[in-house]
């Protein structure tokens, strides 16, 4: 048997632990760049504010309705994520954990699974503060219609299928296009075979299904009908290409400005790689303008530089991803993004060195990247960094809301007045 | 070891290594050839504060409070508080709890289901929780963190 668990409303519940002011007040998140909504508390759901929704086209109803408005809090939400994950690891050793807010768990083996789901539930709440919804089922798409189903219909938060009446409930109530693996357009097209529900798609006729879907849709349908295809994922895989970018918070035609941008994604990136004790074969930068602004005259840059020996030394990297970037900067454009990705991600041990290698002493540069994470990590991020990153950070995100990082920065932790 | 008056003290040294904060019991980093020590056999796991302090690693939290409604506490102006969510409050423990909306640390009494927050200075006057207010513990007090340099209004006593 499989449990979905899913945070309600997570990122603004996170936002609401450390603020109960806001117990019942409408709460919504920003994007990067505080450009639209992604994410809303029941309160601003029922206002009608939409997913999505453009931030300065709401200002009125924000005005008008006292809603609080948030830019988003990664570090936050982050950190209350792996502690949700981490109090559901005691329940079961057998976890997948599918999103931030997300995570499957293999409850195969226990007994009165109604109970326990709601044990896992109040164990969550009373631990982290955070509300979950929890589906258990034979399969893990039936287990994510089960969560949808409780999230709406069951005041205890808790729905279990372990009836053949209770898989008819939930799949007769579920929107195909709510099926777990359907997009829009997959259920549009069903729509016009008549399958409005879910139930109604896991009882098509199989090798219709396979002409018309593959293997994926007969896959769907054995799921929905309670046969597990689908197993847990438990190890993540190792990131074969990491990426860092932001969009400005204004447009930017400055090349020194960019630039600084980049060495700052590059140093992301490079930490990134020395954390999971890989190195990069390959850098490639990025840069462009605002394609929405169609009035301006639009470019797209990109140039991947393959590096002799792979590394994942800050120095090294900002070397050549500066040598991209000054091949694919024009001048003259206003750029709103710009980014880097390492690629070709080999283990730090099985690095193999060429003969062409520029480096005499990697292992001096090994120690002073491991000197300049130990010193970040102490004092800040960013504390100890390239020059070429910069110190002005111009290209910043907007981020006004935002809140403090009250669980990870000794500095921003909740002050009570006693 | 060094000597200060009559006292002695041993000099312990916190290796930080990003790992968690570690105080040896014996620090003979220094033995430089020679005999090997004696005391290599008995030596015993490093002190950790993390493990001391914590011990329920998601659902703890650390909080800074300020004032002086707990100062008979142990909890000085300022103080740095340990709050464990996993553990439930009994009668007279230290409490993080929110009353209508407002987060405040004080002592938690039950009885007969009338749930009151004392203060431990006698000029505050206790809060008794009654229908209409909203109220929750958020967790229990488990540690007190005290840097004496910092702390406000608290001077040694003269010599008389």
């Amino acid at each position: 048997m499989f449990a979905l668990v899913d945070c309600n409303n997570f990122y603004a519940s996170c936002e609401r632990l450390f603020q109960p002011k806001l117990e019942g007040k409408p709460i919504v998140v920003l994007s990067n760049n505080d450009g639209c909504v992604i994410a809303r508390s029941n309160e601003a759901k029922a206002l009608g504010i939409k997913m999505g929704a453009v931030a300065f086209e709401l200002e009125d109803l924000i005005e008008k309705n006292g809603v609080h408005v948030f830019s988003s809090n990664y570090t936050l939400y982050g950190d209350i994520s792996s502690r949700v994950m981490r109090t559901l690891n005691e329940f079961t050793p057998n976890i997948e954990v599918y999103s931030i807010d997300e995570s499957f768990l293999d409850l195969s083996g226990f007994p009165n699974l109604p109970e326990y789901a709601l044990t896992i539930r109040n164990t969550v709440k009373q631990h982290t503060g955070i509300r979950t919804c929890v589906g258990v089922a034979a399969s893990k798409t039936l287990a994510k219609a089960a969560n949808k189903y409780a999230k709406k219909n069951a005041p205890n938060g808790v729905c279990v299928i372990d009836t053949e009446e209770m898989r008819k409930q939930v799949l007769t109530w579920l929107e195909i296009s709510d099926v777990w693996g359907i997009g829009g357009r997959l259920s549009k097209w069903l729509l016009t075979y008549n399958v409005k529900t879910a139930w109604e798609f896991a009882n098509l006729d199989k090798e219709w299904v396979r002409t018309k879907m593959g293997v994926v849709g007969v896959r769907m349908i054995q799921e929905l009908n309670g046969v597990s295809c689908l197993e847990l994922e438990e190890v993540p895989p190792k990131k074969k290409e990491i990426c860092t970018s932001r969009s400005f918070g204004a447009m930017i035609s400055d090349r020194l400005i960019i630039g600084e941008a980049i060495c700052t994604h590059v140093t992301r990136c490079a930490e990134k790689l020395r954390k999971q004790e890989s190195s990069a074969g390959q850098i490639t930068v990025f840069i462009h303008t605002n394609s929405f602004r169609s009035n301006d005259p639009q470019y797209y840059g990109t140039l991947s530089i393959p590096l002799n020996t792979a590394t994942n030394d800050t120095t090294e990297l900002i070397k050549f991803a500066m040598l991209a970037f000054n091949r694919v900067f024009k001048q003259g454009y206003n750029y709103k993004k710009a980014g880097v990705i390492v690629s070709e991600i080999v283990p730090e041990t099985q690095i193999q060195q060429s003969i062409f290698d520029t480096r005499q002493d990697r292992s001096k540069y090994n120690k002073l990247m491991d000197t300049m994470d130990l010193i970040n990590k102490k004092m800040g991020r960013d504390k100890v960094r390239v020059a070429a990153a910069g110190f002005g950070r111009k290209w910043r995100l907007k981020q006004e809301r935002k809140s403090m990082c009250y669980t990870t920065n000794i500095n921003e932790i909740l002050t009570v007045s006693n | 070891m060094k000597e200060l008056g009559n006292d002695k003290i041993q000099l312990l040294r916190i290796k930080d290594n990003g790992k968690p904060l570690l105080l040896p019991f014996v620090d003979n980093t220094n033995v430089k050839a020679g005999f090997p020590s004696p005391a290599d056999d008995y030596l015993e796991e490093d002190i950790d504060l993390k493990k001391l302090l914590i011990k329920h690693p998601a659902a703890t939290f650390i909080i800074k409070v300020t004032g002086d409604s707990m100062k008979d506490a142990f909890i000085s102006d300022p103080a740095l508080l340990i709050i464990d969510r996993a553990v439930r409050p009994v009668n007279n423990d230290i409490v993080l709890a929110t009353v209508n909306g407002e987060f405040t640390v004080k002592y938690y009494t039950n009885y007969k289901d009338q749930i009151k927050l004392l203060p431990a200075n006698e000029k505050y006057k206790p809060i008794d929780i009654v229908d209409g207010m909203t109220f929750s513990v958020v967790g229990v007090v488990t540690f007190v963190i005290v840097e004496p340099r910092k702390v406000n209004n608290v001077r040694p006593r003269r010599l008389q």
